[in-house]
């Protein structure tokens, strides 16, 4: 005895439904996903490191200051202060090493400045040097003793 | 058409070589139609950051830094410096300040007892980041090199990695309302200059490094000194090392 196969056109539809359906998909997911996701191999979008890395800089960093300051710099190269960048004391210059003579920045205070460092804390490490500043100069301005750029008292006071 | 066995060896050569070169060459042009700098390639880098903790002050450079360099709101720190304060052997206890994160240093420590030390904190970016797991629609993700970014433009503010950084690193931008952290200053790096708080760190307690560079110090520093990364057993491929740290730290 033979099986037919009556009802062929339901299959037609169910076949349609499915392409419908995965049409529907393919649309949805072309209009929905990024461009550009999945670029750089990972769940996300790669032109988003490109748009991090737009970002203008704020601190010029080391390397600029010293081609026009070079006697600031040969100064602090003898002197403990080696180490320390420019921009640690002065702050963020960006903006003054794009335009030098628009942008000047402020001379630290002193006081303030070395204190913000030198203070005496116990939770600072020993090998820093550290003064409690009321007694140490009873809050003279440490200009008067030491210069900030190589801070050896033996060589004497900032003019 | 007839070839001797040598012409098509010669020619087929020629042929991949010319390829390959064609190709490199169509690469180089898109990679710059997508305004990424071609002098910086991604896969040559794999960045890092050393920590020293004895040879930090407190003095919150960094923390401002940081603050000027990227915007970052008041109130809201992508670094920030503890003070941890450890009372006999009680290393399970320690008493942990960290004032405005920080930024205006600190107030001389109080009491004569104890151990006292800071320890400077900051995005660990993690390898296998727990952070970039739970985001769900792919809006923060571990950079070709190394960083972990968020996608700001793509980010909805939904705050699962807020909560899933076992270091406290992210924190919600009041004014944009996605989520925001350190980028390692991305900005910064790929133009081959250091981070704002690298820059403005005094005594050198934290370095940026470079683990693909051969020649970057941080080997050196690997090597010489005890290291350890923070919750190690998370397993979160942390890669910021800390040397010098006290047990107590979490």
């Amino acid at each position: 005895m033979r099986i037919r196969f009556t009802d062929a056109s339901h299959l037609v539809v169910l076949v349609l439904a499915f392409a419908a359906g995965l049409l529907v998909f393919v649309a949805l997911r072309y209009a929905l996903v990024p461009a550009g996701f999945g670029s750089l191999g990972g769940h996300y979008r790669g032109p988003a490191v490109a748009e991090v890395a737009a970002r203008p800089i704020a601190y010029a960093g080391q390397t600029s200051c010293l081609p026009c300051h070079d006697t600031e710099g040969k100064d602090r190269a003898g002197g403990k202060h080696k180490s320390v960048a420019c921009e640690a004391c002065h702050g963020a210059l960006a903006r003054h090493t794009e335009d030098p003579s628009a942008v000047k920045p402020a001379l630290p205070v002193a006081s303030k400045l070395c204190a913000s460092c030198h203070e005496k804390d116990r939770a600072k490490p020993q090998w820093f040097p550290q003064v409690a500043t009321e007694e140490h100069s009873g809050g003279a301005d440490c200009k008067s003793c030491h210069m900030p750029h190589n801070p050896d008292p033996n060589r004497g006071a900032a003019q | 058409m007839s070839m001797t066995r040598r012409e098509m060896i010669t020619r087929t050569g020629k042929f991949i070589i010319l390829t390959a070169a064609a190709a490199e060459g169509l690469q180089q042009l898109t990679g710059s139609a997508q305004g990424q700098p071609l002098k910086y390639d991604a896969a040559k880098h794999w960045w890092a950051m050393t920590l020293d903790v004895e040879k930090c002050i407190g003095c919150g450079n960094c923390v401002r830094a940081c603050a000027a360099e990227n915007d970052v709101p008041r109130g809201y720190f992508r670094t920030w410096i503890e003070r941890y304060h450890v009372i006999g052997n009680d290393i399970e206890h320690p008493t942990v300040e960290s004032p405005d994160g920080g930024i205006h240093g600190f107030p001389p420590a109080a009491g004569d007892d104890g151990k006292w030390f800071f320890v400077p904190k900051l995005c660990n970016h993690c390898a296998h980041s727990p952070c970039v797991q739970v985001c769900p629609v792919g809006a923060t993700f571990e950079s070709p090199d190394g960083v972990v970014l968020v996608d700001e433009k793509y980010c909805l503010g939904c705050r699962y990695c807020v909560q899933a950084c076992p270091y406290g690193c992210r924190y919600i931008h009041p004014k944009k309302k996605t989520v925001d952290k350190c980028t390692l200053c991305y900005h910064r790096i790929t133009r081959g200059l250091t981070t704002a708080c690298c820059e403005a760190c005094p005594t050198g307690a934290r370095k940026l490094a470079d683990l693909k560079d051969p020649n970057d110090p941080v080997h050196e520093f690997l090597r010489n000194n005890v290291v350890q990364v923070l919750k190690p057993q998370m397993a979160t491929g942390s890669k910021a090392y800390y040397a010098g740290l006290d047990g107590s730290v979490r």
